[in-house]
């Protein structure tokens, strides 16, 4: 059994809330008095069918301050798989959160009302999940019961959004026809369209294969801590995550920025020694000679660097309210790596809904997506995003408030 | 060459254990909050794996509100002792002298919320910048909605303006003097997902988690242990074979009619049940629909 994180992207008019609240319910992962809450404070209180919209309902805060707490979490499980389900709230915000919710997640399931086929949200959330690196596309095409179930409908949306979809690199596209009102094609198949031969969505995200991590040629180990003890010897080992590969005893090892290498001589997981371990597991790493490694350091294998340099072109979705201005200077965090980094000049921002490059503003503002160039004040080892996603995606920091302001996507 | 992927167990265990050192890395006076409930306990099992054959760059921190099961305590100090690090305990009935706070009375009454001026006290006592916790979002609506690095503002209270965007795993610890993060490196843990590692890995937790029998006394269709701190009202004490679900404290954590005397039966009996965790337990929740949000504006847990 693994994880499958996914998102689901689309408002509440195409049916988000009430296919979240399908997939809850159906896989029963809602429990009885959490129903009884929600039937309790239904509004529109339908007999004997609870308002499954209100499943993902929001914070009283949120509802009286008319703010957006980015993004909420959701869990459910079958026998094959847990699910870590993400919901992005639809139209205040809605880069941002969509953005925000892609970067965790192997897959996106973007909704799209069959009687209105595609819309300009639509562009945005296809945009979103592929510039985020999202593998897995699935388009749910809700609201069947509206057009008779026609597949002629279902088929005509499919060709158009294929086309959309010409530029992307999808590892793999999905079509489902739904009505997720009445739960048809979401657990259950719909007895409904019988010309529709595929899975479930449900079946679907079960199925799917995530090859996260499997990326074995190229080994990226961010330190994030040193562990030392005074022993006899003393002990040194170097606590972190592997974000890529894989690493074994007597693997040759070079540690960057710096470069100086050395041979790994032990891999521990939990205290105890193990013959070799893969991404994404946490370890501890020791190496045979005693150099000096510190946080924010990267042990890679020397077989298949990462680029170490202090310009960097990136994708830049700016998250905060305050805008952003060129010539700045931020605190830039790749994984446990934290520079300084200044903001060149923003070559052109990118319209989300027609997906054209429109000239540079002259201030970024929250939830513009630019292309520009990060000085930073010292060498930050550094994959492309679209190579190695875990090594690529930055964020920036404002260094008055310390707040996230910035995520970047490294070219 | 090694190509399998990490199980769903490993999976979380793994991202913990990268939270905690984010903490270790990032923070410079962090201390684990330590309530001797299975969460809690998880995540001291996590430190181990994250930071043996070192020490813990924390303390563990307890407040303790005076209304603690003796079983839960007796727990506390033997797994400290075994693991040698230190704990700090803080007491509510101290600052409920020291502030002359007033106590709720009453039915239902609890040090619940008194709990939050003991915390907060502590944190500014020790200049806490992070404290690690053991909250899970699945088990509330407020908490699904928790980042892992969560900033509490400079009174101690949890602003949703404040929140940051969490990308990728990549998280932003920094905080403005006087500001802490609660850290929550078992966020995307299930109850059942805590039980099965606790199955996995072999981790002692109290016996209170066991079908036992014990005195109890019905109110309001829950299970209370009698205890001679709140007013029983008429209703007669009965003996009933219960396990808690969660640990809190007695004045507003109820036991559940239950047969599940070992790790395994309590994994079965999860997979049966149709009430959720704090649903059938946390009176301290159904006080409204907000309960626990308005808690954690004030800076619960």
């Amino acid at each position: 059994m693994d994880i499958l994180r996914l998102i689901i992207a689309g408002s509440v008019d195409n049916g988000k809330s009430t296919l979240m609240g399908r997939l809850l319910y159906d896989s029963k992962s809602v429990m009885q008095d959490q129903l009884e809450a929600m039937e309790k404070h239904s509004r529109s209180q339908a007999a004997g069918c609870p308002d499954l919209a209100l499943l993902t309902d929001g914070l009283r805060a949120e509802r009286e301050q008319g703010i957006t707490i980015d993004v909420a979490y959701k869990y459910f499980s079958t026998t094959r798989r847990k699910f870590i389900l993400a919901d992005a709230p639809g139209h205040v915000q809605y880069t941002r959160n969509m953005v925000t919710g892609c970067s965790n997640s192997d897959l996106a399931v973007i909704m799209v009302d069959a009687r209105h086929g595609l819309v300009e949200q639509t562009n945005r959330h296809t945009l979103i999940a592929s510039m985020l690196g999202v593998p897995h596309l699935v388009v749910a095409i809700n609201k069947m019961d509206l057009v008779d179930y026609a597949q002629e409908r279902f088929e005509q949306i499919t060709s158009e959004f294929s086309k959309l979809t010409q530029g992307y690199t999808f590892q793999t596209l999905t079509f489902i026809p739904m009505c997720a009102l009445q739960g048809d094609n979401v657990v259950q198949p719909s007895t409904h369209m019988p010309w529709y031969q595929g899975p479930t969505l449900l079946r679907f995200l079960e199925q799917v294969e995530v090859r996260r991590h499997t990326n074995l040629s190229e080994a990226r180990f961010p330190v994030q801590y040193v562990i030392r003890q005074q022993t006899s010897p003393d002990y040194r080992g170097y606590a972190g995550k592997i974000i890529s590969g894989s690493y074994r005893k007597g693997d040759v090892v070079r540690v960057l920025p710096v470069g100086m290498e050395s041979v790994i001589s032990a891999v521990e997981v939990g205290g105890q020694k193990v013959e070799e371990a893969c991404a994404p597991r946490s370890v501890v790493l020791r190496l045979a000679d005693s150099v000096e490694v510190k946080r924010g350091d990267v042990i890679v294998k020397p077989d298949s660097l990462p680029t170490t340099t202090q310009e960097l072109e990136v994708m830049l979705c700016w998250l905060d309210n305050k805008p952003l201005l060129s010539g700045n200077n931020y605190l830039l965090q790749l994984n446990s790596s934290v520079v300084q980094a200044r903001v060149g000049q923003v070559a052109y921002r990118v319209n989300v809904t027609t997906l054209r490059q429109e000239p540079a503003p002259e201030h970024v503002a929250q939830n513009d997506v630019v292309k520009t160039t990060l000085h930073t004040d010292s060498p930050l080892p550094h994959d492309a995003y679209t190579c190695l996603r875990e090594n690529g995606g930055a964020i920036l920091i404002d260094k008055t408030n310390l707040a996230t302001v910035g995520a970047c996507m490294i070219q | 060459m090694g190509t399998h992927t990490l199980d769903y167990l490993e999976e979380l265990e793994s991202e913990a254990i990268h939270i905690l050192r984010e903490v270790a890395g990032q923070c410079e006076r962090p201390a684990l909050l330590f309530s001797g409930g299975k969460d809690s306990i998880v995540l001291v099992h996590l430190a181990l794996k994250a930071f043996r054959p070192g020490t813990f760059p924390f303390p563990l921190l307890h407040i303790d509100t005076g209304h603690n099961f003796q079983e839960t305590l007796d727990f506390r100090d033997q797994l400290v002792e075994r693991i040698g690090e230190r704990l700090i305990v803080r007491h509510v009935e101290d600052t409920i002298q020291a502030k002359a706070l007033t106590e709720p009375s009453g039915r239902f009454a609890s040090r619940n919320t008194l709990q939050i001026h003991t915390l907060l006290d502590a944190i500014q006592e020790f200049s806490l910048d992070a404290c690690i916790g053991g909250a899970r979002r699945d088990e509330e609506k407020a908490r699904a909605k928790e980042r892992v690095f969560s900033v509490r503002d400079a009174a101690g209270q949890w602003n949703p303006n404040l929140q940051r965007p969490e990308l990728w795993s990549t998280y932003n610890g920094r905080v403005q003097k006087g500001q802490h993060v609660r850290v929550f490196p078992i966020s995307n843990w299930t109850e059942l997902d805590v039980w099965e590692y606790i199955q996995r890995e072999g981790i002692e937790v109290p016996a209170l988690y066991f079908a036992h029998e014990r005195e109890v006394v019905e109110q309001q269709g829950q299970l209370m242990a009698t205890s001679g701190l709140f007013p029983q009202g008429a209703a007669a004490a009965i003996r009933r074979r219960v396990r808690y679900r969660t640990i809190g404290d007695m004045t507003c954590t109820a036991a559940v009619p239950s047969e599940a005397a070992t790790v395994a039966a309590v994994i079965q009996e999860l997979l049966a049940t149709r009430v959720s965790e704090r649903g059938a337990t946390r009176l301290d929740d159904q006080l409204s629909e907000a309960a626990m949000e308005d808690r954690k504006l004030k800076g619960y847990f």
